[in-house]
């Protein structure tokens, strides 16, 4: 069904009682052309452009727990594309231009809302950062402005910009076109038009081993019993590891819980998005009115989706110095998803040693911004056993050549 | 919250501590090593979903690493051992910490 004001009367006229399904719940086929690994946007994203851009439709998509449980529902939902290096702002440019017709080519609203995003400037050297990372930018043809600290008080009152503060504002970065988009709705919007097209999602179902035969993919082992497949494509973000393994590979990924939290709920204080690199606190507001709070990450190894409190109060401090609107607000939820933490802080979408088998991970911090153009260029990776020119610095080989692309201080929250 | 018992000042909080990553790692000898096995050396990891076995500083303490075998999933702490030690026999007691 095409979503539409047409539709929606139809429905409202019937009372609610008549819409169907979003997507089926098949049981999965004896075997499919590529199986993919991982119910979250960018496996589900995968899917669907595998079958919109490359005609294959013949895919399964298998998740462990339900779409978009994992680091898809549980991000700041922020999409920007201010990179540093080229290879990285070429290919979250992409998913930004992806992100911006997203909703029409999915006939789903994902709600994405260009509302900007602000880097702030805490110390010279941040000024200098920035300024290197805005130049960079424009020459990648992306838009990224210096601000001053007065224009960062025009665009969002309720930063401290006191000069006695304990982190003063000396200045900021803003890329207009970036902001943020409704993350559940990414996950739905692209299962159902996969679905639409043919791709079998399924859910609740985990996948315990892959089959290898003369070093060439021949399926995998789940919950639901073996699927055969030609080509498995891994987008499994924390426990890359654990699925590298099961196809013989030792990955260069650490995961570890990141926290994020919302406050209660308030009237509209802040319409972009503001990040500070140097105390690590970034902060925006859903539509419900929650203050949405990014904190770092644990220090350790982890696969529990719970963190330390000494990591929220860390940003909780630095939060009521920059914006002391918010001191008296309390948080009202504060939850964990596990990232997979690359050597070089840049992702790895890429063929892997064992044939028919490729590896989409190593998103770290910063994976959702990068759903559509994940997807896309790993459906093509998949579909034409090769990388598409975005992607291919993004190797697993880099490794060993030493072609790392580093993000780690370039990236615009430090890791 | 862990609660770390340091083998040299006793139990404390681990925000006194910085973990240093995969303990027992063995550098190849980089006059040999193919780029292949350096690469491994350097960047390929375990990241065992269970027991981690793990180097740890007590940076904001006595300033000493130690070694500690984690499980990942529970952070129950099942050993604390020296820097210069092999893992132990892990019985699951979990006495090396909370």
């Amino acid at each position: 069904m095409k979503y539409s004001i047409f539709s929606l009367l139809r429905q409202a006229r019937d009372h609610h009682r008549n819409w169907p399904q979003a997507w089926r719940s098949p049981e999965p086929k004896p075997s499919y052309d590529v199986v993919i690994i991982g119910g979250g946007g960018h496996g589900l994203a995968t899917a669907y452009y595998l079958a919109k851009e490359h005609g294959i439709a013949n895919v399964a998509v298998l998740e462990k727990g339900w779409l978009g449980g994992g680091n898809t529902g549980r991000n700041t939902t922020i999409v920007r594309s201010n990179y540093l290096w080229d290879e990285s702002a070429h290919l979250y440019e992409k998913s930004l231009q992806l992100f911006e017709g997203l909703s029409a080519d999915l006939n789903f609203n994902v709600m994405f809302s260009a509302r900007g995003v602000i880097n702030l400037a805490h110390n010279e050297h941040d000024l200098k950062e920035l300024a290197r990372r805005g130049h960079a930018c424009r020459l990648n043809g992306i838009d990224y402005e210096l601000v001053t600290p007065r224009q960062i008080k025009k665009i969002a009152p309720i930063v401290n910009i006191s000069r006695n503060s304990r982190y003063p504002v000396l200045g900021g970065a803003m890329q207009r076109r970036a902001g943020n988009a409704r993350h559940d709705a990414v996950a739905w919007g692209f299962a159902r038009r996969a679905d639409d097209r043919g791709v079998d999602i399924i859910q609740n179902c985990e996948v315990t081993g892959i089959d290898v035969a003369d070093g060439r993919v021949t399926g995998v082992r789940t919950t639901k019993g073996p699927i055969k497949a030609r080509k498995i494509g891994a987008a499994p973000a924390g426990h890359a590891s654990v699925v590298g393994q099961m196809a013989g590979l030792r990955m260069p990924v650490e995961s570890h819980c990141l926290q994020a939290m919302v406050s209660e709920p308030i009237k509209p204080v802040l319409d972009t998005v503001i990040m500070s690199n140097t105390v690590h606190v970034y902060i925006g507001q859903s539509d419900k009115g929650e203050l949405v709070l990014g904190a770092g990450i644990d220090g350790f190894n982890s696969y529990s989706q719970r963190g330390g409190i000494d990591v929220i109060e860390h940003q909780l401090e630095g939060l009521c110095e920059l914006y002391p609107i918010v001191r008296r607000l309390r948080v009202m939820r504060t939850w964990g998803g596990i990232v997979d933490i690359c050597p070089d802080a840049s992702p790895i979408v890429s063929k892997t040693p064992v044939e028919g088998f490729y590896m989409n991970c190593g998103w770290g911090t910063g994976g959702f911004k990068a759903t559509p153009g994940s997807g896309w260029v790993f459906a093509h990776t998949i579909a034409q056993d090769r990388p598409h020119k975005l992607n291919e610095a993004f190797d697993l080989k880099r490794f060993e050549t030493g072609s790392l692309i580093d993000e780690h201080g370039a990236a615009a929250v430090a890791h | 919250m862990l609660l770390i018992v340091c083998p040299w000042c006793g139990e404390r909080e681990h925000s006194e501590f910085s973990c240093g990553g995969e303990g027992h790692i063995a550098r190849p000898d980089p006059r040999t090593a193919t780029d292949e096995e350096w690469a491994d050396y350097l960047f390929m990891r375990q990241n065992p979903k269970g027991v981690h076995h793990e180097r740890w500083f007590h940076v904001h303490g006595c300033r000493q690493w130690f070694h500690m075998a984690r499980d990942t999933v529970t952070h129950e702490i099942l050993a604390v051992y020296g820097i210069a030690e092999k893992p132990p026999a892990l019985d699951g007691s979990g006495e090396g910490g909370r």
